[in-house]
């Protein structure tokens, strides 16, 4: 049975990009339950522009695999929320639609890319949101908003529908207040789908009762390291001691492959939108060829309207790594790189469950605060070993410095989704 | 050390145009963050090179695909069903 909710919200913080009004929603587990969607998912019939201006008036004609598992489900897609232009960012600032503000404190940003759903989630617009993390791209708003996001592991939830940005590291994720919420959505969208051949056939159940189950938890001193807001590590330590006082076994270690993840994390993935995003040439979809040009002049002019200069500065970052001659220095030193981070993991989950430490060096910054790229780029860097390694990994809220939260990072062995998602909901209940 | 020359070729490899005011300021950054990547040059090792994969094919059997007129919907030039593009040559 089909029934019809309306949505209308006072957005005050720009959280979305597009909402629905009048949406419909069957029977089913969700019953109802209204839901943001990052504008990087595909939803057929709603406006799905990735935040820039070259997708402006694209509609999909087909629902990307989490969608129609959502509308199985009951849910209602009430919207569309704002982000970093194709996910690339780390505030909602490159969003080619202007930023959105931080719930906690309008003149700081929410984190980036998903900025928007998080936003959403934290001002209470809606109960759930999906976001995408590429390199901390839930976690890191979660983080800056307060809120509980979790990026899957690789493989656990189907790409079908997700606009590319770097393929190799991207996955979607829950957003929501709550860890069980988180896990209420997990159950949903990680139904198989064929259609992703990266994805693999492991259906998630989390009893989330509660249970820490003598736990031991690997603490990286990398994570404490330079760049590390020393009021955010102590907030960070205080929740790491938490999990001592329950029973959990915590055993500092190494992960000297931090060093290199930054590097090796924007090669990766600059390298990977360069050949992504040429698909933008305004034929298939966008602002429409110019038939009087010749092809290079014509993609040439539609791409430079439409790209925002973040998403230009890593399309031509990643042109120039993967060109002739530099092939060599910089992507395969990446991958060998990368290879070395997961290897780092691997070895500490030998003695470990889990590995814990804080989502983002810093709170959330203020609004134009930073505008260096590499600058912006280093906050990255306790987020992108999990991408880098394909790690299941949520941030849930721990505590405030100067009245903005600070995100609690778990980070788990691959395909264990479920012990992070239990983890984080015995320090949410206790913590 | 990468100069304005350099970065305008890989903007028109790029397929992008970049402006006077762009152009000096990516060369600059750039320069600051390939400098950054540079401390890729310490990793040692070779890739792996992976044993434990081969390829999994399917059957190519026919499936459900998208109409036609939907797939063309968000195109503003078309003709006769196709997209319509500039001209290569």
């Amino acid at each position: 049975m089909t029934k019809i909710t309306h949505f209308n919200p006072e957005d005050k913080f720009h959280a979305f990009l597009k909402t629905c009004g009048d949406t419909e929603y069957t029977t089913g587990p969700l019953n109802g339950e209204n839901i943001a969607i990052k504008d990087n998912i595909s939803t057929k019939g709603i406006e799905t522009t990735c935040g820039s201006r070259i997708l402006t008036g694209y509609i999909p004609p087909y629902d990307a695999h989490v969608i129609t598992l959502l509308k199985k489900a009951g849910a209602a897609i009430v919207g569309k929320t704002n982000m970093d232009e194709f996910g690339m960012g780390t505030t909602t600032e490159n969003s080619a639609f202007g930023p959105t503000l931080n719930p906690s404190n309008p003149d700081h940003v929410p984190g980036g890319s998903s900025g928007g759903s998080a936003a959403a989630v934290a001002a209470g617009i809606v109960p759930f949101a999906l976001g995408s993390d590429t390199g901390g791209s839930i976690r890191c708003p979660a983080s800056f908003c307060g809120i509980t996001g979790l990026k899957p592991s690789y493989g656990r939830v189907s790409r079908y529908g997700l606009i590319a940005y770097a393929n190799s590291l991207e996955q979607i994720g829950p957003m929501a207040k709550d860890v069980k919420s988180v896990s209420r959505l997990m159950e949903i969208i990680t139904e198989y789908d064929p259609r992703d051949p990266t994805m693999i056939n492991k259906p998630y159940h989390c009893r989330c009762d509660g249970e820490l189950n003598g736990i031991s938890v690997g603490v990286p001193e990398e994570f404490f390291g330079k760049g590390v807001d020393p009021s955010v590590a102590s907030v960070v330590w205080n929740a790491i001691k938490w999990f001592e006082g329950e029973g959990a076994e915590i055993i500092t270690c190494r992960m000297p492959s931090v060093e290199y993840a930054l590097a090796a994390y924007y090669v990766t993935c600059t390298c990977e939108a360069s050949s992504n995003l040429a698909r933008f040439d305004g034929v298939r979809y966008g602002p429409g060829a110019s038939l009087k040009l010749s092809w290079h002049d014509s993609f040439s002019e539609r791409r430079t309207e439409g790209f925002g200069t973040e998403v230009k500065r890593r399309i031509m970052l990643g042109t120039f790594a993967l060109s002739s001659g530099y092939y060599g220095k910089y992507y395969a030193k990446a991958q060998i790189a990368r290879e070395n981070v997961k290897n780092d993991c691997m070895r500490i989950f030998k003695d470990v469950d889990l590995i814990i430490g804080p989502t983002m060096p810093v709170v959330a910054f203020k609004l134009g605060e930073i505008s260096d790229p590499l600058q912006m780029y280093l906050t990255d860097i306790l987020t992108v070993p999990a991408n880098l390694a394909g790690l299941p990994a949520i941030s849930i809220p721990c505590g405030k410095v100067d009245g903005l939260p600070v995100g609690l990072q778990i980070i788990g062995k691959p395909f264990e989704d479920e012990r992070v998602v239990e983890t984080a909901y015995c320090y949410e209940q206790g913590g | 050390m990468i100069d304005e020359n350099d970065v305008r070729h890989i903007a028109e490899l790029a397929d992008v145009t970049v402006t006077s005011g762009e152009l000096k300021k990516f060369t600059s950054q750039f320069n600051t963050i390939l400098e950054y990547f540079d401390t890729l040059d310490c990793v040692e090792g070779v890739t792996n090179e992976r044993t434990d994969r081969c390829n999994n094919f399917r059957e190519d059997e026919v499936t459900h695909s998208l109409p036609q007129e939907e797939l063309l919907a968000n195109a503003s030039e078309k003709e006769e069903g196709f997209f319509k593009a500039p001209k290569v040559m």
